[in-house]
């Protein structure tokens, strides 16, 4: 895949601005202030915190649906992003945030399950998820979130999706 | 509310009214509770541009759905004739049927079918205007704290 000897801040910015079109794209996750960490092809989502997010003022805790949705953006773009991959390396795509016909259409949910661990804090929430399986039609993605340990999730869910069709 | 009587599940539900358009993301959301009351919660909120998932259509984003079915159920629990003092969610698995029209206001309609000593078990439906053919529905275990 790819050219050996292409230079690193070429590849850099290729795979950087790849993410952001993807990311920019989309407003509500601009409003929840979700951006994404990169290393190499693995996609770390992270949430920081605001006290528009607070679904509980007397402990406080992060309202459920936030961290619902927080996982749910992080499963829909961690699954973009490794469709996308290949034709991204090999320079068949090549998205801009400034041309919207160049983005890729996004995955629609067709059912999403949340298994609440822990209460949200109020501070950031990081969350990484995985492709368990990516099919023509269909993908089942899993995905974990957690805020101070890595060991210790606040949450996770698995969702199955529907791949949008050339 | 479906309870004209004055009594003290009543005066639970002007408390839990207050109590949710106080959330801060509920606010931020712009949610309005339409009805409370006997383990049932009614929770609707406007379309708006910042909560759209896909630009190219102006479909909201999912993950405000599950906030509002969220939030709905929770109101429901609070509000069954056992009177749990608090409540969080343990589970929730929402179905996503048909995209929300863009521009329509979104009603999810939330029931507590079950409630153990610990352990609240809801339904709950999202509609957009068209009340026939559900944007999503949800079922969801919550705590009941006593």
């Amino acid at each position: 895949m790819g050219d050996r000897n292409e230079p690193l801040h070429q590849i850099k910015s290729r795979r950087d601005s790849a993410l952001k079109a993807l990311v920019t794209g989309v407003p509500y996750m601009n409003w929840l202030g979700i951006t994404f960490d990169r290393r190499g092809d693995e996609l770390t989502a992270i949430l920081p915190y605001d006290e528009k997010l607070i679904g509980n003022p007397r402990l406080p805790a992060i309202h459920g649906g936030v961290t619902a949705a927080f996982l749910e953006v992080t499963a829909i773009i961690e699954l973009s992003w490794s469709v996308m991959w290949e034709d991204l390396e090999s320079g068949r795509i090549a998205p801009d945030a400034a041309v919207p016909d160049s983005l890729p259409r996004l995955p629609k949910t067709i059912d999403f399950t949340v298994d609440y661990l822990r209460s949200g804090l109020p501070r950031d929430a990081y969350a990484r998820a995985r492709v368990v399986r990516s099919g023509r039609r269909y993908a089942s993605v899993h995905v974990e979130a957690w805020q101070d340990n890595r060991a210790r999730l606040i949450a996770q869910a698995t969702g199955h999706f529907l791949m949008p069709q050339p | 509310m479906p309870d004209q009587t004055e009594g003290p599940q009543d005066d639970r539900t002007r408390i839990a009214q207050q109590f949710i358009e106080a959330i801060p993301h509920a606010r931020a959301l712009g949610m309005r509770v339409d009805e409370l009351g006997q383990g049932r919660a009614v929770i609707s909120m406007p379309w708006a541009e910042h909560l759209v998932g896909d630009p190219r259509t102006g479909v909201i984003h999912g993950g405000v759905v599950s906030a509002l079915m969220d939030t709905c159920c929770g109101a429901a629990v609070m509000v069954h004739p056992s009177n749990p003092t608090s409540t969080a969610t343990i589970d929730l698995r929402i179905d996503y049927m048909r995209a929300a029209k863009p521009g329509q206001r979104i009603t999810a309609r939330a029931e507590c079918y079950h409630m153990t000593r610990s352990v609240a078990f809801l339904r709950a439906v999202a509609l957009d205007e068209d009340g026939e053919n559900p944007v999503a529905t949800a079922t969801g275990a919550f705590t009941a704290e006593r």
